[in-house]
C-alpha cells in the first residue's frame, strides 16, 4: 500500500435548510486502502458519497481527488476522472441486458460518436469489440456468465447487487464508492460479495471507500473505519482502534452512565 | 441475439452479428431484392401507400430514437416535419436549389428546431416535457398558418418534383426509388446506433437518469443530441412528403398527426427498430384501408350519417390505441419475438 492520499476531504458541511447533515467532516483516504464510513442510521454517510459524486454542493470544505479540486467538477465529469459508484438501492438500467448494462459503464473510456455507430461496420464496430473484452473479464470475475444476455429487470435481488458492482467495476474506476454493497443479503451472498471486493482491492489495486452496516465484515475487510453520527465524525483509525473507542460504543449502544 | 439451435459463436464479432445465419442473410437479400422489384408488378395506388409508408417510418424512426430509446416523450414529430417540409420547399422555389441540397437543408433546420424545443428537457422530465414539445406542436403549426411569407397561409404550396439527370421524378415508381432506399437507410442506421455506444447511452438515460450520470454520461447534451437526431429524421421525412405529394399544407402537420405517430409507435412496440417498421405498416395500412372503406360503410348504414363516416378512421385509431394498450403493451414488436421464439424450438415445447 503506497501512502498517497486518493481522496481527500476537507472540513466539509452540508446543510439542508436547518437541517445540519454534515458538520466539519474531514477524510483522508490513501492509495489502495479500503476506508469504511460506519455510523448509526441517518449520520450522514450516504451525503459523503453524494458530496464526492457531486449531487450535492458542500456547503463549506473541498474535495480533492488525486490532489485536484473537484468541488466545482459536473457529476458526470467525475466519472472520466475514475470515481465509480454503487448505489444503496440498486439503480440498473432495467430494460438493458446485464452485458449491455456493464458496456453502458465503459461509455467513458470509450471515443465514437453517433455517425461512426449508425454506420457500424469499421470503428464502432472493432471499438465494441475491443471493450466487451473488457467486459467480458469483468463477467468471468464475478461469475456472472449464465445471466450475460438476461434482461437485468429479470434478476432476483442478489444478482442485480452483483451486476451493479459489475458495472462499477466496467469503468475501470481508480476510487470505487460502494454503498451498503452488502444489504439486504442472505450469508453466503455477503461472503461472496466480500470475497470480490477484497479481490478487487488486492488484484485491481482499486482504492474503495465502502459505507456498509455489517459489522462482521467492515471490521474483517477495512484496513480503516471512519464512524459519523449526527453528521459528525466520531472517530477514526484501524478495526481495532474504532471497536474499542468509547464514543463509538455510545454512539451504537446509547449511553449508559457509568457503563 | 438468440441463434438458432446448434449455432456456436466463437468470436464477439459473430456474436454482436444481427444477420448471421444462411437462412437470415438469404432472407434479408431477397427481401431486399423483392422490396426494390416491388413497383414493377403491384399497382399504382398500392405504391402510393407504400411510398407514404416508407416516408413516415424514417419519422418514426426518429421518434423512437428520442421516445422510444431516450424515454422523452414528444408530442410535436408532426411539427418537425413540417420545418423540413418547408424549410426544403421554400429553398427549392426561392433559391432554385436542387432537390438533392433542399433536402439535407430541409433536415438539419428541422433536426436545429429540435435542438431548440429540446433544451426544457434540461430541467423537465416526463409528462412536463411532453407538454413543453406540444408548445412546439402549436408555436410552429401557428406560424405556418400566420406567416405567409413561408408558405401560403392555411393554403397549399406546390412543391415541384425532383430531378434526377434532366428527369423529373413524378411518378409513382419513380419516387418509390428515391423514399424507399432513404426508409430502408433511416432503419439500418437506427438499429445500429441503438446497438453501439450513443445509442446505449440513450438506452441508459431512458432507465435511470442518475445512474447514467454517475457513470459519465453527459445526460443533458445525450438527451439534446436525441432531439436533434429524431427532428432530423422528421426533417427528412417531411421533405420527402412533400416531393412526394407535390403540395404542403399545415392541416397535414397537427397534433393529431403527432399523436398518430405515437401511437404507431406503441402498436408496434415502444424502443425496438423492427417495431417501428411493424406499426408504422400496420397503422397506415389500417388507416388507408378504413379511408377506402368508408364510402362503403355509408351505403351500408346510412344512419350513421356523414360525421361518423368522416371521422372513422380516427375512431378505429382511438379503438386500436385502447386495445394495444389493454393486449399487448408491448406492441407487434413483441409478438414477433413470441413468434420467432416458438419457431426456433419448434417442434419442441422448450
Amino acid at each position: 500500500m503506497k501512502d498517497e492520499t486518493k481522496l481527500k476531504l476537507e472540513h466539509i458541511s452540508l446543510s439542508f435548510g436547518e437541517q445540519r447533515v454534515l458538520q466539519d467532516v474531514s477524510i483522508q483516504v490513501k492509495e489502495g486502502e479500503l476506508f469504511a464510513l460506519i455510523g448509526p442510521n441517518g449520520a450522514g454517510k450516504t451525503c459523503i458519497l453524494n458530496c464526492i459524486n457531486g449531487f450535492y454542493q458542500p456547503d463549506q470544505g473541498d474535495i480533492f481527488f488525486e490532489g485536484r479540486n473537484i468541488n466545482k467538477v459536473k457529476p458526470y465529469k467525475r466519472a472520466q476522472l475514475g470515481i465509480s459508484r454503487v448505489f444503496q438501492n440498486v439503480e440498473l438500467y432495467t430494460g438493458m441486458t446485464v452485458l449491455d448494462n456493464l458496456m453502458v459503464a465503459r461509455h467513458v473510456l470509450m471515443k465514437k460518436g453517433a455517425i461512426a455507430g449508425a454506420i457500424y461496420f469499421g470503428p464502432a464496430h472493432d471499438e465494441d469489440i475491443e471493450h466487451r473484452k473488457v467486459v467480458e473479464d469483468i463477467i468471468d470475475f464475478l461469475e456472472l456468465e449464465p445471466i450475460r444476455k438476461s434482461k437485468v429487470g429479470m434478476l432476483p435481488y442478489g444478482m442485480r447487487k452483483r451486476v451493479e458492482l459489475g458495472r462499477a467495476l466496467a469503468l475501470a474506476p481508480r476510487l470505487l464508492l460502494l454503498d451498503e454493497p452488502l444489504a439486504g443479503m442472505n450469508l453466503e451472498e455477503k461472503e461472496d460479495i466480500a470475497r470480490f471486493i477484497l479481490d478487487m482491492q488486492e488484484e485491481r489495486g482499486i482504492t474503495i471507500l465502502m459505507v456498509e452496516h455489517d459489522m462482521g465484515l467492515v471490521m474483517d475487510i477495512s484496513d480503516r473505519i471512519a464512524v459519523l453520527d449526527f453528521g459528525n465524525k466520531i472517530a477514526e483509525g484501524t478495526p481495532g482502534e474504532v471497536s474499542t473507542n468509547e464514543q463509538v460504543i455510545k454512539a451504537y449502544l446509547g449511553a449508559k452512565s457509568g457503563a | 441475439m438468440d441463434r438458432p439451435c446448434g449455432v456456436l459463436c466463437n468470436s464477439y464479432a459473430k456474436d454482436m452479428a444481427i444477420v448471421s445465419t444462411r437462412l437470415q442473410w438469404g432472407l434479408l437479400v431477397g427481401g431486399l431484392i423483392l422490396l426494390f422489384c416491388s413497383p414493377l408488378f403491384i399497382n399504382l395506388q398500392l405504391l402510393s401507400i407504400i411510398n407514404l409508408m416508407a416516408i413516415t417510418l424514417i419519422a418514426i424512426q426518429g421518434l423512437n430514437i428520442l421516445t422510444g430509446y431516450t424515454g422523452q416523450i414528444s408530442l410535436g414529430q408532426a411539427a418537425f416535419m413540417a420545418v423540413g417540409g418547408y424549410t426544403s420547399s421554400i429553398l427549392a422555389t426561392r433559391f432554385g436549389l436542387s432537390f438533392w441540397v433542399t433536402l439535407p437543408c430541409g433536415a438539419l433546420s428541422a433536426g436545429l428546431v429540435g435542438v431548440l424545443f429540446g433544451l426544457p428537457s434540461l430541467r423537465v422530465k416526463g409528462f412536463y416535457l411532453a407538454m413543453s414539445t406540444l408548445a412546439a406542436q402549436f408555436i410552429i403549426y401557428w406560424v405556418l398558418m400566420h406567416t405567409p411569407q413561408l408558405g401560403a397561409g392555411p393554403d397549399a404550396v406546390q412543391v415541384s418534383a425532383p430531378e434526377l439527370g434532366g428527369l423529373k421524378l413524378t411518378s409513382q415508381q419513380n419516387m418509390f426509388y428515391v423514399i424507399m432506399p432513404l426508409a430502408v437507410l433511416a432503419t439500418f442506421l437506427t438499429k445500429n446506433l441503438v446497438r453501439t455506444r450513443v445509442g446505449r447511452a440513450f438506452i441508459a438515460t431512458r432507465d435511470n437518469d442518475l445512474a447514467a450520470e454517475v457513470m459519465g454520461i453527459n445526460v443533458f447534451s445525450y438527451k439534446l443530441l436525441a432531439f436533434f437526431i429524431c427532428s432530423l429524421f422528421a426533417g427528412a421525412a417531411g421533405a420527402l412528403y412533400g416531393a412526394w405529394a407535390r403540395a404542403l399544407r399545415p392541416d397535414y402537420f397537427t397534433l393529431m398527426q403527432s399523436i398518430m405517430y405515437l401511437g404507431m409507435l406503441v402498436v408496434g412496440g415502444i424502443g425496438s427498430t423492427a417495431g417501428a417498421v411493424f406499426g408504422t405498416i400496420f397503422m397506415v395500412g389500417l388507416d388507408q384501408l378504413v379511408t377506402a372503406l368508408a364510402p362503403a360503410l355509408i351505403s351500408i348504414a346510412p344512419q350513421l350519417g356523414l360525421g361518423v363516416t368522416a371521422s372513422i378512421s380516427k375512431i378505429v385509431f382511438g379503438l386500436v390505441m385502447v386495445l394495444f394498450l389493454r393486449f399487448e403493451p408491448r406492441g407487434l414488436a413483441h409478438r414477433w419475438e413470441l413468434f420467432k421464439a416458438s419457431y426456433r424450438l419448434w417442434p419442441f415445447a422448450y
